[in-house]
């Protein structure tokens, strides 16, 4: 599955061990192949653990949402589907950038690779800020149930379970965010890296790892979008 | 042997009967077992201590296959007849009978309270009749607790917001333990007790001297009538706002949803502490109110009792 | 003695003697040296806490401590131990040093993130530290709810908080660990010439990798019903009680085979080395310790036979831990096929590793009780528990620790431990042990539950009996600590290989350059390749000082 990327990196990685543009080769490891290996390896088993840590919330939520199924339904009404469906186009375009943007970065070139690191981060910015902007309304409608902050839920429901409804909604998607937060942190020092030393071979492998896990994060929220906010939609904005 | 040389607390129940056997089953298999590696253990490093002058020479072609096969079945037929033992017992041992002397058990940081059929109570003191099955319905008002009577080698969880059942068969009179064995709070090591088996006339005087309270039943009526329950639940051929109680208990009700619930001790709890969780097909326009802290466990308890009690049918047929 | 043994020049330990060369080191034998201290030291935290717990239980009344106190005492022994302790040890100390070392690598493949692990450690440790400090915990290490998140006004926020950064430096060891055992093996060193320490290892780093992030997402949700009085857990406001210990034990039944997997890897390093012969069924042992690591995710059940679960749910959790005993009876087997036909010597390591077998072996097959449905209603919670997790956890964990610390304590320091303290410590602690846990056992088939505070005054006898071999058992534990230290300064210089053993840690020097080798090493023969012991016996060197 991945070996037309391997094999193309490989190629890569021998043909131009010569020139020093690659990732430097730390002390442990024997060549620059070893070390991209390490390095996806060591990816993957990250995303593994994320994938536990994310699939131990989704199994809590599957059972409080089986157990309180019509105080979920009539609480997700309070989210507004029709932003998270931008959101989610926003996500699904900043993922495209971003393979762009590993590929320009692994082929050397750097002008297109700032472009597309820049799109990313722009895209996964206008995500966050439309989450911001949910987040103040939900706390304008006290339904933010953090921090002290009021919480009046006005609905048929028991108000103590749609509170719950929202906890969860925050936790996770605030989970979700911070990992969002965190991509872009790590787009932005490969930037600002990358026009520094004005050599992006230099950090292929580092975009390589930034992109999988951008992936990773973007795959999470494909579905949380339907968990959270497609239930029984009301109104879309 | 009925303690099993004194390594088990004395059996005084039908449960204990059937498991010692179980358990000495497992000392034996676990001593020997534990025994013969360790003699080998010892043998071995004796015979081919380093200073022994001993034949070493092993055939480096031989084929252990055989010994690692030896390896894997026999503890897995070990196992199997463990396993296979353990789970017959266990399964024969989760339904009570019909007739079983039903007593309701509470749980509370840090005491137990018992209330039996009649409606005497008792606090950290159980009294049961010798040789009659006894079930007990328990429920936590606050943690998890675990009612544990190692004479009678039986325990369970006292979980709140859910009722679990216990139930043994004392053969023996004699005062026993009793323990909360799921660690509860500052003082669980104090909430203990003791159980009294006694004879069955004995049972039933001691039944006759105690202050009678109210049964259950009849407290679970006067909450029905304070609360006005009956306003709502009217009784057929009257139709209420709310569904008739009268027969209900372990029927098959059709829900709003389009599925169906039987109508058990869990389903009637569930009703009275959170009546919008499962609504009855017809009802819900006018929803009730829930109860959740309004009544106290007890009273929750007393009210079941009562609903059952007009459900004359069924009332012996409790799971 | 022919010629005298010349430590080398150069090696890691004194490569920088400033404490930034060792609060900022990279290398993995520096690492392993911190984390030896650090968990020496939560080892001593956690048995302190067991001390009071028995002085307590010298009499039936609760007249030493409160109940409060009490409480608290056996949830922090619990908490420290287990998830500072026990978790940690082998992997982060002798899985450190020796991964690399073991398959010829000058480190681990992330070396910054092998010291992250160990400052995450210390942050984990010092939120946990401070909890007890300000006012201890009294939920028990299983922090069960709704008890945890709604009735105790104790510290379990912080704990919790403690508790689940910790377990991110156990994924960090253990995703380090995968991805050495992966790409880093020296030329020739396939997966069956490996040392079985190493799969072990491996079984170990993917519980870890893949079983500590759920613990973190069991005790956020558990902070996050304390925190919002949301009803995650608890049954009052809409939770689920059961729903905690699915998650919680998700986790921490495999965490017992992070746990006693190590030492099983450790156990079968010592048993071929002091038998001087390959290891018998080299395939069934790493064979069953992936079996142990999967199957070990499917048996978390068997904790709740009696919390109400589905009775066929108990039915095939109880199957399955039957299964997951089976790869264990195996090892104890083959180990003991080993010595058959060896040539074994009794130095300090093999002590321990005879010991080791002995306990896990009573410890494992008490687990067959409890695996047993109809046998765990009347054990369950009681201190035949406590007795069989002992055994494994401390007879098997902890003697396999201390028998890997002094086999490759001449690796790790240069010099050797003085052999006769080792020995009869070493057999102290066996005794203690036995005399502290054995009781125990007969103490849960007679009923007495654990976390009892005040007990029945039946139970006394046996528990005076338990108390007794816990002081030999805290005696026996300091003398190791004594005289390991004093070795640093007043040991016999170790030489490369002390004990003639092969592997590739023993062809380098002792201690070891920074990065490992001063060649890349080649291996083009299986693990255990000692020669046949009949025309073979060198006397080890170690043995010939103390037998002078």
């Amino acid at each position: 599955m991945t070996s037309p990327t391997s094999q193309a990196s490989t190629s890569h990685t021998q043909s131009h061990s010569a020139t020093g543009h690659l990732p430097p080769v730390a002390m442990q490891f024997d060549d620059a192949l070893q070390q991209h290996d390490a390095c996806r390896l060591g990816m993957w088993l990250f995303l593994s653990t994320e994938l536990m840590l994310f699939g131990g919330l989704f199994l809590a939520y599957t059972i409080f949402r089986i157990a309180h199924a019509d105080v979920f339904a009539e609480a997700s009404q309070h989210v507004a589907p029709g932003w998270a469906t931008v959101m989610t186009a926003l996500l699904l375009t900043s993922s495209l950038t971003m393979a762009l943007a590993v590929q320009a970065v692994r082929d050397g070139l750097h002008r297109r690779a700032t472009v597309c690191l820049l799109l990313t981060m722009l895209l996964g910015g206008g995500f966050i800020g439309i989450k911001l902007h949910e987040y103040h309304s939900l706390y304008a409608e006290h339904l933010a149930p953090l921090f002290g902050w009021p919480f009046g839920y006005s609905g048929q429901q028991d108000a103590s379970l749609a509170k719950m409804f929202f906890v969860l909604y925050f936790f996770m998607t605030g989970l979700h965010a911070l990992h969002m937060v965190i991509g872009i942190s790590l787009l932005c020092w490969i930037m600002v890296a990358m026009i520094r030393k004005r050599d992006a071979r230099r950090w292929s492998t580092a975009a390589e790892m930034v992109g999988l896990y951008w992936h990773f994060v973007d795959l999470v929220w494909v579905f949380l979008f339907p968990l959270l906010y497609l239930i029984r939609p009301d109104k879309w904005f | 042997m009925d303690n099993a040389f004194g390594l088990l607390p004395p059996a005084a129940s039908a449960d204990a009967a059937r498991l010692d056997p179980l358990i000495l089953f497992l000392i034996c298999v676990s001593g020997f077992m534990s025994l013969l590696i360790a003699a080998t253990i010892v043998a071995f490093a004796v015979r081919y201590r380093r200073q022994a002058r001993v034949n070493r020479s092993i055939n480096a072609q031989a084929n252990h296959g055989w010994l690692e096969a030896t390896f894997i079945t026999v503890p897995a037929l070990v196992m199997a007849v463990m396993f296979a033992w353990g789970t017959h017992l266990y399964l024969g041992a989760v339904q009570a009978p019909a007739d079983a002397l039903q007593i309701n058990v509470l749980g509370k940081q840090w005491m137990w309270k018992f209330q039996h059929p009649q409606g005497q109570r008792e606090i950290n003191e159980l009294h049961v009749p010798v040789d009659r099955a006894v079930r007990l319905k328990m429920i936590s008002e606050d943690v998890i607790h675990d009612l544990y009577v190692p004479a009678f080698r039986v325990k369970h969880d006292v979980v709140p917001g859910r009722y679990s059942t216990l139930w043994f068969t004392p053969t023996r009179a004699g005062e026993y333990h009793l323990f909360c064995s799921q660690y509860c709070g500052s003082k669980h090591s104090e909430m203990v007790g003791r159980v009294v088996v006694m004879s069955q006339s004995d049972y039933a005087g001691w039944l006759a001297g105690k202050t009678s309270n109210l049964t259950p039943q009849e407290s679970g009526k006067r909450l029905y009538a304070q609360y006005r329950c009956g306003s709502c639940h009217k009784t057929l051929p009257e139709i209420g706002t709310c569904p008739p109680l009268e027969g209900i208990y372990n029927q098959r009700v059709p829900l709003a949803d389009g599925t169906t619930v039987i109508a058990d001790e869990a389903y009637l709890r569930e009703s009275i502490v959170r009546p919008q969780a499962k609504i009855v097909a017809g009802y819900g326009k006018e929803p009730m109110p829930p109860f959740e802290g309004v009544l106290t466990e007890e009273g929750i308890l007393d009210l079941i009792a009562y609903i059952k009690s007009l459900s004359p049918n069924v009332e012996k047929a409790a799971p | 003695m022919t010629e005298a043994i010349v430590p080398p020049e150069h090696h890691y330990l004194n490569d920088g003697y400033s404490a930034r060369s060792w609060l900022l080191t990279t290398d993995h034998k520096r690492i392993a040296v911190l984390y030896l201290l650090t968990i020496t030291f939560f080892f001593a935290v956690g048995g302190v806490a067991a001390t009071i717990i028995r002085l307590e239980l010298l009499t039936p009344a609760g007249d030493l401590v409160q109940s409060e106190t009490y409480n608290k005492l056996f949830s922090i022994h619990g908490i420290i131990m287990v998830f500072f302790f026990l978790l940690p040890v082998i992997p982060s100390v002798l899985g450190n040093f020796l991964v690399p070392i073991m398959i010829g690598a000058r480190d681990l493949a992330f070396p910054k993130l092998n010291l992250a692990s160990w400052y995450v450690f210390w942050i984990g440790g010092l939120f946990t530290l401070w909890a007890v400090v300000v006012g201890g915990v009294d939920t028990g290490w299983t922090f069960y709810t709704p008890f945890s998140s709604v009735y105790t006004n104790t510290y379990v926020i912080a704990t919790a908080a403690g508790v689940m950064i910790a377990g991110f430096s156990s994924i960090f060891t253990g995703l380090n660990f995968i991805v050495t055992i992966h790409k880093m093996r020296a030329p020739g060193l396939t997966w069956f010439r490996l040392p079985l320490f190493i799969w072990s290892m491996y079984a170990t780093s993917v519980i870890m990798v893949l079983g500590t992030p759920v613990l973190a997402i069991t005790l956020t949700l558990l902070a996050l019903e304390r925190l919002t009085h949301v009803g995650v857990f608890d049954p009052k406001i809409g939770g689920d009680p059961l729903l905690f210990q699915h998650l919680f034990w998700f986790y921490s039944h495999p965490a017992v085979y992070i746990m006693v997997l190590p030492a099983m890897g450790v156990v079968s390093e010592l048993v071929t080395c002091f038998s001087r012969k390959k290891i018998f069924g080299y395939k069934a042992i790493a064979y069953s310790s992936m079996a142990i690591a999967l199957f070990g995710f499917l048996v978390w059940g068997h904790h709740m036979f009696v919390s109400g679960q589905s009775v066929y749910a108990a039915v095939v959790f109880s199957m399955l831990s039957f299964l997951v005993a089976l790869p264990s009876a195996v090892k104890v087997f083959n180990w003991t096929a080993t010595l058959y036909k060896g040539s074994i010597t009794f130095n300090t390591p093999l002590l321990y590793a005879l010991g080791f077998i002995g306990l896990f072996t009573i410890g494992g097959l008490t687990g067959l009780f409890l695996a047993t449905l109809a046998a765990d209603v009347h054990l369950h919670d009681t201190y035949f528990v406590i007795a069989h997790f002992h055994y494994i956890m401390v007879g098997g964990t902890v003697m396999a620790y201390l028998g890997g610390l002094h086999f490759w304590w001449p690796k790790i320091t240069g010099r050797m431990y003085p052999e006769v303290w080792a020995r009869l410590s070493a057999i102290g602690i066996f005794i203690g042990f036995n005399l502290t846990f054995f009781p125990q056992y007969i103490l849960g088939l007679q009923g007495m539950p654990r976390r009892y505070h005040v007990y029945p005054e039946e139970f006394q006898v046996l528990n005076v009996l338990s108390s007794a071999g816990a002081s030999i058992l805290a005696v026996a534990y300091a003398f190791p600590i004594t005289y390991l230290l004093w070795s640093l300064k007043y040991g016999a210089i170790a030489p490369a290989n002390p004990w003639n053993a092969v592997g590739l840690e023993w062809e380098t020097t002792s201690p070891p350059p920074t990065h490992n080798f001063i060649e890349q090493p080649v291996v083009d023969h299986e693990a255990y390749n000692y020669a046949a012991p009949a025309q073979d016996s060198p006397q080890p060197i170690a043995l010939e000082s103390t037998a002078s």
